[in-house]
């Protein structure tokens, strides 16, 4: 019986092999370097040495690091858990009982930002938000004086920009998730006289709750690593306004040539999405018991 | 996370690419040499091109592989940096950044070229000041210069002359900038009188390099300045001319694209009476350029620098520019030096720098009428390199530079004084280099 049961997961051995490699490989390298003197040039860097903790020690010290840690944060908060989280959800809601026509129009447009390429979307950002760019021509018709975006509010601005070009993902979860909700129930509850809020608040938000955890999950890792976006439009600026933690550690490792120090920085993130995952993960679980 | 493990993959990608290049013909034939450079300059890729054939014509059985790299010039460090760890794909010859040079030394990258250019008789007709670019921290010599550039005042004269200032302009220290910025700017308030970028090599540099004792390293001790009172001056200029608005508004002047509408459209149309702008400025203007401007032979002039108080030696200007470098690994370093000499010889450094419209590093090159005319500004140009500087582009160098930039950004845009932003920066040079490695000035 046991053998047989081995005999049978042989075929996986491949497949496992190759995630070992390729994604535990990385992984792994990343925390290894993370403790040595490792650079791109440099005196250490044909022989690097290991440092132990000193990498995290700078990066506790380092005036940038809170800075950057608490844009992040703000940055995922914002666009992700707030603005993709609700809009998605808030869509997703008006779709379903909007006229066809008007569906398929808003549903293209919001999927049309989600389906261009990460470096297309980041140059529309651009030419969107800044100071002679589409956005303030618009206003400017309207007769609003000028506001430089990505100079005064780099960081909206960037926020922004990601809740147009995500919010597609999670509106289409949140269609799934919905669809999947039984006329019957929302039925009978509107002939017990509930209205159109407490039927959100009572019948559909808690049939999709494992939706709503499995997409912040989802979309609280994608935000986290968010780099491209955030490189072209603002590039870290202006004056470190909007350096998050991805382009802090690009910083280190390929500008500065710091590899073991980026590579520090790298760690931190994934240890920030690991406790991101396992609270969402702890969240799902408790919503099937 | 996404980014990082965008880059690990390019990473990877490039690293699998660069071995199957080299890796059929390295190794067992040594007779081959792998010349890496950076693909986007389509002068730089002809004058490998020309020089790999004349060097096959020349030595019979020896085979030369181009191996061009695309990207920027930090993708191309990068990828560099990254075939220079395994003696598989590590190139004989790279053309290499002088801005990064002392750090590939220190890694232990770079042959020493000294042995082998002293019989070099081509080797005395290059410029001095160009032979610094490829000079180490021990005053070895680690590469070729392939080109240079400098950097000067480039002023419209139309904008300058309806201000009632005296052509041609001769500022001769920083008070001589600031009146005549002060003049344009009453005579027509619509116009940017005289701007300079809050960043490095094209504004601050040029200031501090011209202060009593402006530097920010110490080639003597060794050792990196802190406390220096030219800092604070030069960056009390920068906060002048902005506070009086005499430059650019400081959130256009954090902006990176920023020099696009300086050399496209403000000297163009009128609307800015003087810049600091690199020797290469014609480039922008000249015919088929990206932002093509018959008259600027006669409506633009250029003008050196100024010390601060007209001290010697009058003016000051920074160069930079791409050298070229034999492996520390190559298994014919003989060889590797050869096509580097060759590449470098009278005939094609002449049509190298007269195609990229670079500052000629050898002196011979630099007397030809081709390269006189080149555009109207050649000759004036090149007379700064006597006087122009290289930065001290240690393995540090690109942090450092960094902090330099954050200073000039904090007194422009971010509303600290010049004595806080220099006391910052020297605290950040001290977390840098380490507190053992800064003297005071």
């Amino acid at each position: 019986m046991r053998l047989r049961q081995t005999v049978r997961l042989l075929p996986l051995l491949p497949a496992v092999a190759l995630l070992l490699v390729f994604l535990g490989g990385p992984i792994l390298w990343a925390f290894y370097g993370s403790f040595t003197d490792a650079g791109l040039t440099g005196a250490s860097a044909r022989n690097p040495e290991w440092i132990g903790l000193d990498n995290y020690a700078t990066l506790l010290t380092d005036p940038q690091f809170p800075h950057s840690l608490w844009l992040t944060f703000l940055f995922v908060l914002g666009s992700a858990v707030i603005g993709q989280n609700c809009l998605g959800l808030a869509l997703a809601l008006v779709m379903q009982r909007a006229n066809r026509v008007v569906a398929a129009i808003v549903g293209t447009c919001v999927v049309a930002a989600w389906v261009l390429p990460e470096i297309v979307a980041a140059f529309i950002a651009y030419a969107f938000f800044f100071r002679d760019g589409m956005l303030n021509q618009l206003t400017g018709l309207a007769g609003l004086p000028v506001v430089d975006w990505l100079y005064e509010y780099p960081m909206l601005a960037l926020v922004f920009a990601n809740i147009w070009r995500g919010t597609a993902f999670s509106m289409m979860n949140y269609q799934a998730a919905l669809n999947d909700v039984p006329p019957e129930i929302t039925e009978s509850a509107t002939i017990d006289g509930a209205g159109g809020i407490q039927r959100l608040r009572f019948i559909t938000l808690p049939m999709i709750k494992s939706s709503i955890a499995t997409n912040l999950m989802l979309i609280t890792l994608l935000t986290l690593g968010t780099f491209t976006l955030i490189y072209v439009v603002t590039s870290g600026g202006p004056l470190n306004a909007s350096t998050t933690l991805p382009i802090m550690a690009y910083e280190q490792a390929f500008q500065y040539g710091d590899i073991g120090y980026g590579t520090a920085i790298a760690v931190v993130m994934l240890l920030i999405g690991a406790v991101f995952s396992i609270a969402y993960i702890r969240m799902l679980r408790e919503r099937k018991d | 996370m996404r980014g990082i493990k965008k880059t690990f993959i390019a990473l990877t990608v490039v690293g699998l690419a660069l071995t199957g290049c080299s890796g059929d013909s390295s190794g067992e034939d040594s007779q081959t040499l792998l010349i890496a450079y950076k693909k986007a300059d389509p002068v730089l890729e002809s004058l490998m091109e020309d020089t790999k054939e004349q060097f096959e014509a020349a030595n019979e059985g020896i085979t030369v592989e181009l191996s061009p790299i695309e990207g920027n010039d930090d993708d191309y460090a990068t990828k560099l940096a990254l075939s220079q760890r395994s003696p598989d794909t590590a190139p004989d010859v790279f053309v290499e950044d002088s801005f990064k040079l002392r750090a590939d030394v220190d890694a232990g990258y770079v042959l020493a070229l000294d042995e082998y250019l002293a019989d070099w008789e081509d080797w005395d007709a290059f410029n001095e000041t160009a032979k610094e670019a490829g000079t180490g921290d021990d005053g070895g010599i680690y590469a070729v210069p392939l080109e240079a550039d400098t950097r000067v005042i480039w002023y419209n004269r139309n904008v300058l002359g309806a201000a009632g200032i005296e052509l041609p302009w001769q500022p001769e220290n920083w008070d001589d900038l600031l009146e005549m910025a002060r003049t344009v700017k009453a005579a027509n308030p619509d116009v940017v009188p005289f701007s300079m970028y809050a960043g490095t090599m094209q504004s601050f540099y040029e200031l501090l390099y011209g202060t009593e004792d402006g530097a920010l390293y110490d080639e003597d001790e060794q050792k990196w300045v802190v406390g220096s009172q030219g800092f604070i001056d030069s960056l009390d200029f920068l906060k002048t001319i902005y506070d009086e608005g005499l430059a650019v508004t400081p959130a256009q002047a954090l902006d990176p694209n920023i020099w696009q509408e300086i050399v496209g459209d403000m000297l163009p149309q009128d609307r800015m009476g003087a810049t600091v702008e690199g020797s290469y400025a014609p480039q922008f203007w000249q015919e088929g350029a990206d932002y093509e401007w018959p008259e600027y032979g006669e409506v633009m002039a250029t003008s050196p620098f100024p010390t601060q108080n007209g001290q010697e030696p009058g003016a000051v200007s920074m160069s930079g520019g791409w050298t070229l470098a034999v492996g520390a690994g190559s298994e014919n370093p003989e060889l590797a030096v050869d096509f580097v000499k060759m590449a470098m010889n009278f005939d094609n450094s002449l049509a190298y720098t007269v195609d990229a419209s670079k500052i000629a590093v050898r002196n011979d090159v630099a007397e030809t009428s081709e390269y006189q005319d080149m555009n109207p500004f050649a000759g004036e140009v090149t007379e700064v390199l006597e006087v122009s500087r290289y930065r001290p582009a240690t393995a540090d160098f690109a942090e450092i530079d960094t902090a330099v930039l954050t200073a000039t950004q904090e007194v422009v845009a971010g509303g600290k004084s010049p004595e806080e932003a220099a006391a910052d920066y020297d605290e950040a040079l001290k977390r840098i280099v380490g507190e053992d490695n800064v003297i005071e000035k």
